[in-house]
């Protein structure tokens, strides 16, 4: 990747609201920040899925983080293209997820939808899983159980 | 169910916005109303789902209903700020959303009527989602590039809703005795008002006639496999594109709006 401005890196340090241990830029949330010798920067973010609800709380603390780090004016941009995929997720971001108890997601794959095989579980790392349901607690993950280790758990969905 | 009578007047419109109900509006004017009826489709739609949490058969139907509700929620959010920005007077998603009355939606009679058994809630999941699954697969591919861009992003979230829909229809059709007549009577209660999604609309930017063939062959196959038959039913009359509307319509937007109408610029 190519350097990066020091504001860009400001905007990529923030956590995501839902998943705190990854940071926007882990997870390809932030697509491009641009700064001029005005001190003034325009940020594009865009969404995981389109309703997601964290977006709002992402564009607060960008504006947050880049104003308290004495930039003049934040302008935060909402973009839609490309569509956001897991395929951007950068492989430290799976591992901390993984880490965190979140199984992160696969290859997106050829079909309509995403159906793995099977999920290996983020607490004991078996593969004997099933699925519970195809939505979880966000639009972005879904549910699963643990036939080892008894334990439920979120999957991040391939998108 | 009361329908509004053949000799209904054209929609009325509020003040604020009669550049758009001008019989000799600019063909911008139609593109407002093409887009206001996609994204009114999905707000009813998010809606309607929304009914849903708290009332589905088990926790995890709760969850993922609401989380279907959330995308088309999303969905209807871009469709809608497209929508304002097109009609050029300062109309944002919100104004849209809560400040219009009834005959100012455009949105079609499959997704406004009430849907209080889970059967007909799944049938008109397995029809919303591959109508939603071709139109936003078909505006991904278009010159508009809005459209485009919120197209290309809700056809990956709608393969999942028509996911979702298909495995319950299949669970119930093919189910008990009971669990099949229910689903088949769901199926011909909602099949219906699908002729409405294809049917023109001026300023449309996907010609809707063009999404039949394809919406018939992901359903029907879903129909096959739950052992169901495809209804044989005379269309409904539908307006919804034209702003006539079923009587449950107006108490669906009294609860979506009053909050709003009643405490102008409250926020959390």
């Amino acid at each position: 990747m190519v350097s990066r401005s020091p504001a860009w890196k400001i905007a990529a340090d923030l956590p995501d609201p839902e998943l705190p241990v990854v940071t926007i830029a882990d997870l390809g949330i932030l697509r491009d920040v641009t700064e001029d010798d005005q001190g003034r920067v325009h940020v594009q973010i865009t969404p995981t899925y389109s309703g997601c609800p964290a977006m709002e709380a992402i564009s607060e603390d960008v504006v947050e983080a880049l104003l308290s780090a004495g930039y003049q004016r934040v302008d935060v941009e909402f973009v839609l293209a490309p569509a956001w995929t897991t395929d951007w997720m950068t492989e430290e971001a799976k591992a901390k997820l993984a880490a965190y108890g979140v199984a992160p997601p696969g290859p997106r794959g050829d079909g309509p939808v995403a159906v793995p095989l099977s999920v290996r579980c983020p607490q004991c790392g078996s593969l004997d899983t099933r699925e519970s349901s195809r939505f979880g607690s966000t639009a972005c993950k879904s549910l699963w159980v643990c036939r080892s280790c008894r334990e439920p758990f979120d999957h991040f969905k391939a998108l | 169910m009361i329908t509004p009578p053949d000799s209904s007047p054209p929609p009325l419109r509020s003040s604020g916005e009669q550049s758009v109900g001008d019989p000799d509006r600019p063909v911008a004017g139609l593109v407002v109303d093409y887009v206001l009826g996609l994204a009114d489709d999905a707000l009813v739609s998010a809606q309607r789902m929304g009914w849903w949490i708290s009332r589905a058969p088990q926790l995890e139907e709760d969850v993922a209903l609401a989380n279907i509700g959330l995308d088309q929620l999303g969905q209807a959010r871009a469709l809608l700020s497209y929508a304002g920005r097109l009609e050029g007077a300062g109309r944002t998603e919100d104004d849209l959303a809560y400040l219009r009355d009834e005959r100012e939606f455009r949105n079609v009679w499959l997704v406004e009527r009430a849907q209080t058994d889970f059967g007909v809630a799944m049938a008109r999941l397995l029809l919303v989602a591959a109508w939603q699954s071709e139109l936003y697969a078909a505006l991904a591919s278009s010159s508009d590039e809005t459209l485009a861009a919120v197209g290309a992003k809700a056809v990956k979230e709608v393969a999942y809703h028509l996911d979702h829909a298909t495995s319950w229809v299949v669970r119930l059709g093919d189910g008990t005795d009971v669990s099949h007549e229910r689903m088949q009577a769901a199926l011909d209660a909602e099949w219906p008002y699908l002729d409405e999604l294809f049917r023109p609309v001026e300023g449309s930017v996907v010609d809707p006639a063009s999404l039949r063939a394809g919406v018939l062959d992901r359903v029907t196959p879903v129909v096959a496999e739950a052992t169901l038959v495809v209804p044989e039913v005379t269309p409904a009359r539908g307006g919804g594109r034209q702003g006539l509307h079923t009587e449950e319509m107006g108490y669906l937007l009294a609860e979506m709006q009053h909050l709003h109408r009643s405490h102008p610029g409250v926020s959390w």
